[in-house]
């Protein structure tokens, strides 16, 4: 193997004696430190701060209006225009979730239902929150576009069982979601 | 060895060399093997560990060559002009003139100097233009389908597809989610004619009620009018149905494959003893599907067989020690329970006390139940007989699972013999105190209620609450085929092995603790083994049929441990077809 010779960087009389960037490192913040008394630190206003400083009054005030359009909030499952689930219960999210978040009981549509020949619907899907990383993998697996991670990020409960969302949860958060779904076609 | 000898063996080309072994030499990808005269171009490339991808073929089936996924490229040396003398090179073959033309090798047998090449342009080209074509109609709806997962479509497209569909007109509509049977439905749009399944029905199922309708990309499978696929070995078409077009009504949309631990086992319902796979996920059972073995019962298994497992999630499961008070059952702990049978049992008299043990209950367990009857001083102990009639098939007329291991254990040819005696001591009175082992005894045992009303104590040990249970002074909560670890002995004298694959419910226990910790109660000396592997241990070394036996010597496909005489009529049968040449067997 090569040997490769990484010199040391040469230094100057003034940063040999460490104190001055000390000073430098002081200085900033007690910069920091006035500006706050005369009025509020950059990047306050657009972060909406109620104080002097950056410090956003969370729950009071919220993120919402910066979330990115690809910020990852809670997943949940969407319907089509015509309130059908998409969902197939394919089960391929619960079996990429790397946190083993959601559970699905897969169930069959009776043939007299106007939707049989969809054939599978979820008789229960459960996503556990208190396990979720909000990683996105179930969105970026599902064939059928059925699940997205949405903006929301508050889940709050009082109880383990409050913070596990069920199939009913799951379509409230989610809405709807407009585009094609061949799987309703008859023709394929 | 003279030099003569060493010289004609010099001399000696391949051919001659396997030729006496009755073998041939192949060349499979470059590397020459021998196989035996008469093997299947497939079969040949399955011994040199190279895989061709292939539908229709199925080995224990006739070979149509209607799919043409096994297309491989094929050579023969050139054939010699006439009184030409065939020339072989350095290592002693012939040269290999390969042909333009892809062949099947599922219908095609191996020949001498036959050169076979399983990969190449040709050969990978005629397996991409196969599966273009197979998809044309296809739904390609995965997500929804019950094969996903362990689909050959599915993976032989993965490896051998083009990735794009080039097909741009509208895909032909064909019957869905059709009721053809009560355990099968078919799904038309997803069958790919391969004809494994109506092969199946008139060769190995021998009702040949399934066919093809129509013609070109019309066709489709259909159930002869008026008939339907109830025949008791359906299930096994939705088996080897390479693609989701059979699937089971019984496991569809249940669970994904992917998501199931699989443990090898045995089926328990009559004596054949079919190797099976038990299919898991948590602790819950989701099917059970036979498992290969060629001296018990080939591929398949009866349909009523592999379904019987639901009775492990009954609601009727017994999942504590209960102990009778005043005509009411409370449930208790395993100690109370165990000393509250013991105490009834050490009061008795040796005269007074019976065992009625079961057929269904492993080797180990009877191995126990037979020490207790000496630890008791009883020799009244009994299997029940369960006899049916035989189906021709795999279904044995014996319709207990372990006859020969309980033979074999009590030392009598009819291990159900002293039923009777029995059965005639407890009306008469002279039996006090009974222990019934996993047997209602107002079934086949032919009890009735007032013979155990009659008896003093009554302890028994059950799955399912069923008029024993409730006529019993303490009950005993036991594990069903899939919770525990045992051995059985098939009615040809093969002993086989189960594997646990989930756990008994609640406080319910394998079988042979409790009669460890019974008999503990009531032989102060008995040492409880660690485990199952030490009561195995100990029958091997009491028991002459079963020495030298281990769980591990046993292996996945049993042993042979003694002749009963006893075939297996599906194995006749298929031998009767391998000889025949119909199938490769
Ligand atoms: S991957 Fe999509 S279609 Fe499949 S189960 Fe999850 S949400 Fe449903
Ligand atoms: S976002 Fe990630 S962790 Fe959360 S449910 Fe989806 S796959 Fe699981
Ligand atoms: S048969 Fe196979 S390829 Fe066809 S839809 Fe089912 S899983 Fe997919
Ligand atoms: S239903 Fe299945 S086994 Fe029968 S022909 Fe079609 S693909 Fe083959
Ligand atoms: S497997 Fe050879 S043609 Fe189908």
């Amino acid at each position: 193997m090569a040997t490769i010779k990484v010199n040391r960087p040469k230094l100057s009389a003034g940063e040999k004696i460490y104190f001055g960037s000390i000073f430098k490192g002081m200085a900033i913040t007690l910069r920091h430190a006035f500006k706050t008394l005369f009025g509020k630190s950059v990047g306050a206003d657009e972060l909406a701060s109620s104080g002097m400083g950056i410090t956003m009054q969370y729950p009071e005030q919220k993120w919402d209006e910066h979330l990115p359009e690809y910020y990852r909030g809670v997943p949940a499952l969407v319907t089509d225009e015509q309130q059908r689930e998409r969902c197939v219960s394919c089960q391929l999210c619960e079996f990429i979730c790397p946190p083993k978040a959601i559970k699905i009981i897969p169930s069959e549509i009776p043939s007299d239902d106007e939707w049989a020949k969809v054939e599978k619907r979820p008789k229960k899907f459960e996503i556990d929150m208190i396990r979720c990383i909000y990683c996105g993998m179930c969105e970026e697996v599902c064939p059928e576009q059925a699940i997205y991670l949405r903006p929301d990020y508050i889940v709050t409960g009082t109880k383990r069982s409050d913070m596990v969302h069920d199939k009913e949860r799951l379509y409230e958060i989610g809405g709807t979601r407009v585009g094609l779904v061949n799987k309703w076609n008859d023709l394929k | 060895m003279s030099e003569d000898a060493t010289a004609t063996a010099e001399l000696k080309l391949p051919k001659d060399l396997a030729a006496e072994k009755g073998l041939v030499n192949v060349q499979i990808d470059g590397h020459w093997i021998q196989v035996p005269r008469g093997t299947r171009m497939i079969e040949a490339a399955k011994i040199a560990e190279k895989e061709i991808p292939h539908y229709c073929y199925h080995p224990k089936l006739s070979s149509p060559g209607n799919c043409r996924m096994c297309l491989v490229q094929m050579g023969m040396p050139p054939r010699p002009v006439p009184g030409e003398a065939p020339t072989f090179g350095d290592d002693g073959y012939q040269q290999i003139g390969w042909m333009p033309r892809p062949v099947i090798a599922c219908a095609n047998t191996v020949a001498e100097n036959m050169g076979i090449r399983t990969t190449g342009e040709l050969v990978e080209s005629c397996r991409e233009g196969v599966m273009e074509f197979l998809l044309i109609n296809h739904p390609l709806d995965c997500p929804i389908c019950d094969q996903a997962g362990e689909c050959k479509l599915q993976e032989f497209s993965v490896q051998h597809g083009r990735g794009q569909s080039r097909f741009q007109e509208t895909k032909i509509k064909k019957p869905k989610n059709v009721d053809i049977g009560k355990n099968i439905r078919l799904d038309d749009e997803r069958c790919i004619m391969c004809s494994r399944c109506i092969r199946f029905m008139e060769e190995v199922a021998e009702e040949p009620v399934l066919g093809f309708s129509q013609r070109g990309t019309h066709t489709s499978v259909t159930v002869h009018p008026g008939r339907r696929l109830d025949n008791n070995y359906a299930l096994n078409t939705a088996d080897i149905c390479p693609v989701g077009a059979l699937t089971s009504n019984d496991f569809r949309f249940q669970m994904r494959v992917w998501f199931l631990k699989e443990t090898k086992s045995i089926d328990l319902n009559c004596g054949t003893g079919c190797n099976t796979t038990i299919w898991t996920r948590a602790n819950e059972v989701f099917r059970v599907t036979p498992r290969q073995n060629n001296d018990v019962n080939s591929d398949w298994m009866p349909d009523s067989h592999r379904l019987a497992f639901h009775h492990l999630e009954s609601d009727a499961r017994l999942t504590a020690p209960l102990i009778q008070k005043d005509g009411a059952h409370s449930s208790s702990t395993w100690t109370e329970a165990i000393s509250k049978a013991a105490e009834g049992l050490n009061m008795r008299q040796p005269k007074e006390v019976a065992i009625i043990a079961s057929a269904r209950m492993s080797n180990e367990e009877l191995y126990l139940a037979k020490k207790l009857a000496d630890a008791l001083g009883t020799d009244l102990i009994s299997t029940v007989a369960r006899k049916g009639d035989s189906d021709s098939k795999l279904i044995s007329a014996d319709r207990n699972p372990n006859s020969t291991g309980a033979a074999l254990i009590f030392g009598n040819e009819d291990p159900s013999e002293k039923l009777d005696a029995i059965r005639e001591g407890v009306s008469s009175g002279r039996i006090k105190a009974l222990i019934v082992l996993q047997e209602d005894l107002l079934e086949e045992a032919g009890f009735d209620q007032s013979n155990l009303l009659g008896l003093e104590h009554l302890v028994s040990s059950h799955i399912l609450a069923n008029p024993t249970a409730a006529a019993s002074k303490v009950v005993l909560p036991g594990a069903g085929f899939a919770e525990k670890r045992a051995t059985y002995v098939n009615v040809t004298g093969r002993l086989q092995r189960a594997f646990q694959a989930t756990l008994a419910p609640g406080d319910a226990r394998e079988d042979w603790e409790t009669l460890a910790s019974l008999l503990s109660a009531v032989e102060k000396t008995f040492e409880t083994p660690a485990s199952v592997d030490g009561v195995i241990k100990a029958l091997a070394s009491e028991i002459p049929a079963f020495e030298g036996q281990s769980f591990g010597s046993i292996g996945d496909l049993g042993v042979q441990i003694t002749e009963t005489g006893v075939t297996i009529p599906l194995l006749e049968q298929e031998k009767a077809r391998v000889e025949s040449g119909l199938i490769n067997g």
